[in-house]
């Protein structure tokens, strides 16, 4: 039966702290949005075999975990450096793949499993044997990171080991997308190869804004523009693809009781 | 002549657009579309397998409630095919898992399997996702089709968007049936020349893609046309665009014509729509290849875009040759390795893999003659050759799998193969190598030994 088919955690970057509320404001399908970004597309008419127009979310509490605005995000801890084309399968080897990630206790099996495809010559190790978490919460990378398969694993696993952002040099698109959509990691880009100036183990600060950001290494001194996140920014803004939705009008959400 | 306004200053003005740019703005009710719009698209066909299933269903439910309908279970297509064969408990879950969704959503293309013991014992079971949505006839020109899957833009040879999106991206398009997308740009591929007979299309795309590189079509359309695009055949076409997303792209294009036609019209009476680039369509970037001068090539270890020609690479020692997946394990993919055979008359040096991608293209290599070969068929041949048996339909090692799938690279051996991936542990050991290939290049190096360019025994 329905009932003992697993449901997914809602997880969302720990950096928010607003009010939780269990109710989202009911925004009419039919209203025109009035952001000034040409790139906010105008709500359209809902498929006409929908038989109910009200759907309401499976778990009100969901709700508690709204992002703040990124101008407001900072990220701090020590930084994991990788190189270029650093493909799914090396984030989290194909086999891994039947873990679904639906209670904690599979999400700790995948989060221990995060990078553990990278050949065993890279030293140190992203997981330390027998630990469920990473001790590196920020990840530096180079071009195509995230390359290879649509599975959402990637962003997941190292979501699930503890990784609060990605600065990369470039992305793989389907990689992009997933963190974007599951909200696991923030997908930041730099301006310059960060991951040749930066090594595994130094302390850095990530400063979102709205033109961009900052990336501090305490440890060599430097700092580092980073790219406006663009297109995907009013979607992790809202805290996700569904919530972008409801915010556009796109799907319902449940009317103030 | 007044100097050309862009469309956004003038209004009235259209643009030409790309084929893409032409499907996505139909889906999105729009007269008009540019690359870089961001535009919520109608979807026609999503589909689903074994290992992405459970999540995006999970994630629907989570997100319109328990009770919540699918947006069209006529439009969802469920295709186990990743870990199948296999004793593993959490891939038998999850087969189980969907078999529980399709029953209560009253999903209508649900191609299960219940006997893991005799595949041919699952009439509905067919086997890997992108063979399966050709065969069964959910490709149809024109239309919006997205799976959980990166090999999703494999459809892109029917003249259609179709692309490889996440879970979470699929459990929104399971309640709505649309999904948020950036019109991405083209480039194109003008492909021209006679076909030589030792070639085939995994060389053209391993060739392309060692020119632009694995990240040289990132959020990028990759439309190929030109006089040796409209000779292939339409699996020939999907082993072209099934390597798309290797070189980063969004999707794969090939304008639809008569070759189209015939085979869509055979396994559908779902009416569709073809369109095609405008003159005046703007491209970002244009290659031109002239194909009969192209030769057969490798991609050696450990990336898509490291290329090289087949004939250098003789000196190579082998261990293993796998021969199967939604890149090289399609009906023709077996015919050509069994006519390499065939010619050759010798038996394999190493190993050699043969995984049929669906039950269908079993079926063919055990019932069709290969042309020119006196009436024998494709099993016949493997087995003089001395080829393992043609083994369960499914994605099998091509990305390794549970610790007991067939053929998975357990050691740290040098395996040519015909599938789509070579990054690290991509086949299962972190210290596998492995040379990406045409069926007919993998045949040749199965039968010396040595990676081998295949006009040693094709000519």
């Amino acid at each position: 039966m329905a009932s003992s088919l697993p449901t997914l955690p809602r997880v969302l970057p720990s950096s928010s702290s607003k009010p939780s509320s269990p109710f989202v404001k009911f925004i009419s399908p039919t209203l025109k949005t009035t952001t000034s970004t040409s790139l906010i597309p105008s709500s359209i008419s809902l498929s006409s075999r929908r038989t109910s127009s009200i759907i309401p979310r499976a778990t009100a509490s969901s709700s508690s975990e709204v992002s703040n605005s990124l101008a407001k995000t900072t990220f701090h801890g020590l930084c994991f450096v990788l190189k270029d084309n650093i493909d799914t399968d090396q984030i989290i080897p194909a086999d891994k793949a039947t873990i679904f990630p639906s209670n904690q206790q599979e999400r700790d099996e995948i989060g221990s499993n995060a990078l553990s495809g990278l050949p065993d010559s890279h030293k140190p190790r992203f997981v330390e044997p027998g630990e469920i978490k990473s001790k590196y919460s920020i990840i530096i990378a180079g071009e195509n990171f995230g390359c290879g398969s649509s599975r959402e694993h990637a962003p997941v696993c190292l979501g699930a080991a503890g990784v609060k952002a990605v600065v990369a040099q470039t992305y793989a698109r389907i990689f992009f997308r997933n963190s974007v959509a599951t909200g696991e990691v923030f997908p930041l880009e730099s301006e310059v190869r960060v991951c040749d100036e930066c090594t595994t183990g130094d302390t850095v600060t990530i400063e979102l804004r709205d033109s961009g950001g900052l990336l501090s290494n305490h440890t060599t001194g430097k700092q580092y523009k980073l790219k406006a996140i663009g297109d995907a920014g009013p979607v992790i803004d809202a805290g996700g693809i569904f919530a972008y939705a409801r915010k556009m009008g796109m799907i319902p959400s449940p009317s103030v009781a | 002549m007044a100097p050309q306004r862009s469309s956004s200053t003038t209004g009235s003005v259209k643009t030409g657009m790309t084929m893409t740019e032409k499907i996505l703005s139909k889906a999105a009710e729009k007269s008009q579309v540019v690359p870089g719009d961001n535009i919520w698209v109608n979807v026609d066909v999503l589909m689903t397998h074994d290992v992405c299933g459970p999540g995006a269903f999970g994630i629907f439910k989570r997100e319109f409630g328990e009770k919540a309908k699918v947006w069209d279970p006529e439009k969802i297509v469920v295709i186990p095919d990743h870990y199948i064969f296999t004793t593993d408990k959490r891939a038998n879950r999850n087969v189980d898992i969907m078999r529980e969704h399709c029953r209560e959503q009253n999903i209508k293309y649900f191609y299960d399997i219940t006997d893991l013991g005799d595949f041919r014992a699952n009439p509905d079971y067919k086997g890997v996702c992108h063979v399966a949505l050709a065969q069964e006839g959910h490709c149809r020109p024109g239309e919006v089709l997205l799976g959980t899957d990166s090999h999703t833009c494999t459809a892109g040879a029917f003249g259609q968007f179709a692309t490889g999106i996440g879970n979470t991206d699929a459990g929104f398009v399971l309640g709505t049936g649309k999904i948020l997308l950036k019109v991405p740009p083209t480039m194109r591929f003008i492909l021209d020349g006679e076909m030589p007979s030792y070639l085939q299309a995994k060389d053209l795309i391993l060739q392309i893609i060692g020119e632009i590189s694995v990240a040289g079509a990132t959020y990028k359309t990759m439309e190929f046309s030109g006089t040796t695009i409209e000779s292939l055949t339409m699996e020939e076409r999907m082993t072209l665009c099934n390597m798309v997303v290797e070189a980063g792209g969004k999707n794969g294009v090939i304008p639809a014509d008569a070759t189209t036609f015939n085979y869509v019209e055979n396994r559908t009476s779902v009416p569709f729509e073809p369109v095609y680039s405008d003159g005046n369509a703007s491209f970002v970037a244009d290659y031109r290849f002239d194909v009969s001068k192209l030769e057969p090539v490798v991609a050696k270890p450990h990336s898509p875009d490291n290329r090289a020609l087949a004939r250098e690479c003789k000196d190579v020692k082998i261990d293993r040759v796998y021969i199967g997946s939604c890149t090289g394990g399609k009906t023709e993919d077996f015919m050509a390795a069994a006519k390499l055979f065939h010619a050759a008359g010798k038996q394999v040096k190493v190993p050699t893999f043969l995984v049929p991608a669906t039950q269908k293209v079993w079926m063919d290599v055990y019932a069709l003659p290969v042309p020119g070969a006196g009436g024998k068929t494709c099993a016949q041949i493997f087995e003089e050759a001395g080829c393992d048996t043609p083994t369960n339909p499914s994605c099998g090692a091509c990305l390794g799998g549970p610790a007991d799938t067939y053929a998975r690279l357990n050691e740290p051996q040098v395996c040519v193969s015909t599938t789509n991936r070579n990054f690290p542990g991509r086949m299962g050991h972190k210290e596998g190598q492995i040379y990406l290939a045409s069926p007919y290049t993998a045949a040749a190096s199965a039968l010396t030994g040595h990676v081998t360019d295949p006009r040693e025994f094709l000519q």
